[in-house]
């Protein structure tokens, strides 16, 4: 286990390593041209990833409880990015102090414990029942049902999606005890990088636009290109997972393409609602739901199909 | 001198953390004597935490000019933040009409700088009676600073001064294209 801690830390830090120096050369060869905000962007980026890498291998360290504290912030980070773009209006304002002090701890506290019969309803089933129910008292009815909606929305994806990520951590595979944060590696680095491949194929040989109105980088020779490198090296990870070889090959093509659904969905959001970007926490990327937005759509299917056919419950 | 829009207590708060520390420091709030006075805690509060240059807004109550104060505290090299609709804005209007204080200040004090200060989201991170925030981005915009010209009338200069506000109000909904 900590061998093979030990060499995927040394490959995710060589990758970002090679990224930097390319990042360099370009941005020495752009000097003669004149600064290009393409290149900045893409430094900025990897600058971030490596801040990234580095929370996480630290989470990773830290084990259990590092994990679900670490995804607990994210999930606060999104929820605020994503409550800002919402019509709530003070009347709900009880509603989402309980969503972001009673919901969203409960929901971490519940997965930490590995209460997977908790965890798995909370938010569909209570929060979604309950939520209006306060909003409702304050007697205001002005777009009351946008209102609720906005607020569900938030609360499934800020929270009850990003919980799935170390809710990995609860599933009991036979004969993988104690190696479930390899999920949770294998999850993340087979669904970021096909974002990052989508882009970088799309930059390369990028054509025919998917979705000109949602998001007009999109390209399907990107797609193609993206979700099928990523979808080997997925399987190349197939040793660190409880799948064989096939099976992390078909996995990994599930949940990029659902991660790159993910992006679409949440940029069509952000095209509604006028902006460009969730949020600027994250230098380059934007906000957390844009760097997580294909993790939000990937991991609850994920966890589900592993939960399905590999663990013993 | 900045003057913005009111939503929330934490307008000041806000404003204070976005200026540059050696700003920041002689940077004072102007606020209503009434209701910061209105019991210990507030009194506390506003003016041991926040320094703030308390004024009545009665006139019927005044005993001191508060035009001739705001203009002392910046003859002392204060800063001011004022918000000139008065009140804290809970209507569904985006600002309230301006208050003629603001054109006073300027004709008495006709060199200083007006800068206009857009306040976005606080209203709803801590809407008025309730006291747990939200956690929601706010933005701070600032613009060019005005200045009182000479012979403009009071209804000119808060018209000028309320559309200097509207403008950052509208500006900050820009987007641009979106890469991935």
């Amino acid at each position: 286990m900590n061998n093979h801690f030990l060499i995927l830390l040394i490959a995710v830090l060589a990758v970002l390593g090679v990224a930097s120096v390319i990042g360099y050369f370009l941005k020495l060869r752009a000097r003669d041209t004149g600064p290009d905000s393409t290149i900045e962007n893409l430094n900025a980026r990897i600058k971030a990833w490596w801040v990234m890498a580095i929370v996480l291998a630290i989470s990773f360290m830290a084990g259990r409880i590092g994990v679900v504290i670490l995804f607990a912030i994210c999930s606060f980070a999104a929820l605020r990015e994503f409550l800002t773009l919402t019509n709530i209006k003070a009347a709900d304002h009880w509603a989402l102090v309980v969503a972001v002090f009673i919901v969203l701890p409960l929901q971490y506290i519940s997965v930490g414990m590995n209460w997977y019969g908790f965890y798995s309803i909370f938010i569909p089933v209570y929060a979604f029942l309950l939520m209006p129910i306060i909003s409702a008292l304050r007697g205001e009815t002005g777009n009351f049902l946008i209102r609720v909606a906005e607020a569900q929305w938030a609360l499934m994806i800020a929270v009850f999606c990003v919980s799935h990520v170390p809710a990995l951590l609860s599933l009991n595979i036979a004969g993988y005890e104690g190696k479930n944060l390899f999920l949770i590696f294998f999850l993340v680095v087979v669904v970021q990088s096909s974002d990052v491949l989508q882009y970088v194929w799309g930059k390369l040989i990028g054509k025919h636009k998917i979705a000109p109105n949602l998001s007009p980088s999109k390209t399907l020779e990107g797609l193609v290109g993206g979700v099928l490198s990523a979808s080997l090296l997925g399987a190349a990870l197939f040793w660190i997972t409880p799948f064989n070889v096939i099976q992390a090959a078909g996995l990994s093509l599930v949940i990029t393409l659902m991660g790159f659904f993910g992006g679409l969905v949440m940029s069509a959001i952000k095209r509604d609602r006028g902006v460009k970007d969730w949020g600027h926490m994250i230098a380059g990327h934007g906000g957390f739901i844009d760097r997580l937005d294909s993790v939000i759509f990937s991991a609850p299917i994920f966890f589900h199909i592993v939960r399905f056919y590999w663990d013993i419950h | 001198m900045y003057f913005a829009n009111h939503n929330s207590h934490g307008d000041f708060i806000l404003l204070w953390s976005v200026l540059p520390a050696p700003i920041r420091d002689k940077t004072r709030p102007v606020a209503g004597a009434d209701y910061w006075l209105g019991s210990r805690l507030k009194r506390f509060i506003g003016t041991a935490v926040f320094n703030a240059v308390l004024i009545e807004r009665k006139a019927s109550l005044r005993q001191t000019n508060p035009i001739e104060k705001m203009a002392t505290a910046l003859d002392q090299g204060s800063n001011l933040i004022i918000f000139p609709e008065g009140t804290r804005n809970t209507t569904d209007n985006v600002l309230l009409p301006l208050k003629s204080g603001l054109f006073h200040l300027a004709s008495s004090r006709p060199d200083i700088d007006l800068v206009p200060v857009w306040i976005e989201n606080l209203n709803r991170v801590l809407p008025k009676g309730t006291y747990l925030p939200i956690p929601m981005i706010c933005t701070v915009t600032f613009g060019n600073p005005i200045h009182l010209n000479p012979k403009e009338t009071r209804q000119d200069f808060l018209k000028r001064a309320e559309t200097a506000l509207l403008d950052l109000h509208s500006r900050d909904g820009e987007t641009a294209d979106c890469p991935i």
